[in-house]
């Protein structure tokens, strides 16, 4: 099991670098960048130079791309190029938490309503608390996020004004981005939940755990659902990943101070550091939530083989 | 004494395409301490049939019947918490798959222990104890380890073994093996019947064998019932059923049967065509399409039951009296 895990991240770490590689390039490929002069305003071109110089601009894009690794090894992304004086560490440590503390919440949620949705579907097969859930997850699957949020938005803080617009002060602002976060994941993890129940409903080893007399209830949340939640521990990995991360959508709509909404910042200023530095981190998340579920895989199932 | 008296059952699967007849009104019974063997080809309602009484059929299926009596009691009114001391506690059950019939995701040891928890209401000390216990009783080599080991770590005939365990651990009055071999080598099934039938020598537990294996049956049972398209068609002791046959389908299972004997080479010869579709059964006798003695009234009307002896009846034109003699196959002693 060590070697394995050692193994995947001896390939994570390669992924990172190819990441890393693509996102440099392509990002100095795209025309412009943060200081190209403005329409508006006019900047002097020797003010010009002396700000590129400050960020090592002037250089030559290979020996830029070399410094970039360098520091990034040493876990340094760089200074913010449109935020005076502030690093991108400094973005990632003051939005991360912010936005892992919703999307942690959302995947609690988006898990307590998913699996017994899902269940419960399964289990009352064409009856009409079926009907009721699939009809919730084809309507969380097929509508966007920020239409949902904006929605509730207007119905819950416009229309009925209960809840908060924006913002993170109270346990109450956190009840829309939550649900327009976690609506989504609910729908999907209750329609994967309900499938994979069915099926595994059918198999033989349930009717011998009913032939030997175990409660109904054990059957299916003993037997059942530890074979069945198989599926929803791999959408777990990279959903984990989405959410802690945030959402750019959601933190945009509710002015929520994470890491999402600087991205897209970023983005929009062509903050090259913050960009890379973003992307870095969101792409180890993924390569870091992926080994853990594929660990997590081997726990349950004990079939599962660590060294091939 | 009886211990489980059938009277008239009768199970439809309610399926898109109509109503599949899987069972069609049988009517049998098992005594105490004996073992009785079903016999008939896939699809003739055996394993159905035991999956009623068991009430552990899918929801699309709908069980009817005049008694359905286990040792004084009716099933049919049995709630939830009697039919579940009724699984595994008064009858236990073998299926036919050992490779499916056993959770991958836990360990035989939490498989076994469930129901000895549940039924016998022992801690978990005492439950491990007695697991060792019934494990040793079905010949699983060094049990305290085997017990923290998962399924996919036994062999087939190992897993079948884990599964006649769990089914006897609680002393059942009603052991079913549904084709407890079927699915096993060769010597693996000689085996498997091997420990059966010590186990029935030691604990005196009635017995009901699902099989379409003659051979296993006669090596077992003392009573066998013969099924085809949901229904009995002869029901006999052992040597009435050998010696005596009367109904064209056991004739048919046994020369069907592969024999050894001095050397001789001899054809098997197979029935031809297929079961009848349940879906909507033949009107007369459903064996009829495939019998070679079918007469005019065979396929008109069904044939009722006629006793031959106590023990002995079969549903079969042949043995109206005005039905000309057809020749019997016998198999000599």
């Amino acid at each position: 099991m060590g070697r394995y895990i050692v193994k995947r991240i001896v390939a994570g770490l390669i992924t990172m670098f190819v990441l890393t590689t693509v996102t440099f390039f392509l990002m100095h490929a795209i025309p412009g960048g943060p200081f190209s002069p403005a329409e508006e305003r006019k900047v002097p071109k020797q003010v010009l130079e002396k700000i590129e110089e400050k960020y090592g601009l002037n250089d030559p894009i290979p020996v830029q791309y070399v410094n970039y690794l360098k520091n990034l090894a040493q876990g340094d992304f760089g200074l913010s190029f449109k935020q005076r004086d502030v690093t991108v560490n400094e973005i990632i440590e003051q939005g991360f938490p912010v936005s892992a503390k919703v999307g942690s919440i959302a995947i609690v949620v988006a898990l307590l309503v998913g699996i017994p949705l899902g269940i419960t579907s399964a289990i009352k097969r064409g009856k009409w608390a079926d009907w009721l859930a699939m009809i919730i997850a084809t309507v969380g699957i097929s509508i966007p996020s920020f239409v949902l949020s904006v929605l509730m938005l207007f119905l819950f803080a416009v229309v009925l004004k209960v809840l908060p617009t924006f913002g993170l002060t109270s346990w109450q602002h956190y009840i829309l981005p939550v649900a327009g976060l976690s609506f989504g994941p609910i729908a999907y993890i209750a329609r994967l939940m309900r499938s994979s129940m069915l099926e595994v409903m059918r198999y033989d080893y349930i009717r011998t755990a009913r032939a030997k007399g175990v409660h109904e209830l054990k059957v299916i949340c003993k037997h059942a659902l530890k074979n069945a939640i198989i599926p929803i521990v791999t959408y777990l990995g990279p959903l984990v990943a989405i959410l802690l991360t945030g959402s750019f959508v959601i933190e945009r709509i509710f002015s929520i101070p994470g890491i999402g909404r600087d991205f897209v910042t970023g983005i929009s200023d062509r903050d090259y550091s913050v960009i890379l530095g973003m992307t870095v981190f969101f792409g180890a998340f993924i390569v870091v939530a992926n080994i853990i579920v594929d660990v997590l895989y081997a726990v349950i199932d004990r079939r599962v083989k660590m060294d091939e | 004494m009886k211990l489980l008296q059938v009277n008239n059952l009768r199970t439809t699967f309610h399926i898109e395409a109509g109503q599949v007849q899987a069972v069609r009104g049988i009517s049998f019974h098992v005594e105490k301490g004996e073992s009785v063997g079903i016999v008939g080809e896939s699809g003739s309602g055996k394993s159905v049939s035991m999956l009623s009484i068991m009430r552990l059929l899918p929801d699309n299926a709908s069980i009817e019947a005049d008694r359905l009596l286990f040792d004084g009691t009716e099933i049919m009114d049995m709630d939830h918490t009697q039919m579940r001391r009724l699984h595994g506690n008064d009858i236990g059950m073998i299926f036919q798959d050992p490779m499916t019939s056993l959770n991958p995701l836990f360990t035989i040891g939490d498989q076994l222990m469930e129901p000895i928890r549940i039924h016998l209401k022992l801690s978990k000390a005492e439950a491990k104890k007695k697991a060792i216990e019934v494990l040793k009783m079905v010949e699983i080599p060094s049990p305290e380890t085997r017990l923290n080991q998962y399924p996919h770590e036994f062999s087939g005939g190992m897993r079948q073994r884990v599964m006649i365990a769990i089914a006897i651990s609680c002393n059942p009055k009603l052991l079913i093996a549904d084709e407890p071999t079927t699915a096993l080598d060769v010597t693996i099934q000689a085996q498997i019947l091997d420990l059966m039938r010590d186990l029935k020598k030691k604990s005196n537990t009635s017995i009901v064998l699902i099989t379409h294996d003659l051979g296993v049956v006669a090596s077992m049972c003392s009573r066998i019932i013969v099924m085809y398209g949901g229904q009995i068609v002869e029901e006999g002791t052992t040597r009435e059923v050998f010696y005596n046959p009367q109904h064209p389908y056991t004739w048919g299972l046994i020369r069907s049967m592969p024999k050894v004997s001095e050397g001789e080479k001899k054809k098997l010869i197979p029935i031809p065509g297929s079961p009848p579709d349940l879906l909507a059964p033949p009107q007369g006798c459903a064996f009829a399409a495939r019998c070679e003695h079918a007469m005019k009234v065979c396929t008109k009307y069904s044939p009722v039951s006629i006793s031959l002896s106590e023990s002995h009846r079969a549903a079969c034109w042949l043995m109206h009296p005005k039905a000309a003699k057809a020749e019997r196959e016998v198999i000599g002693s």
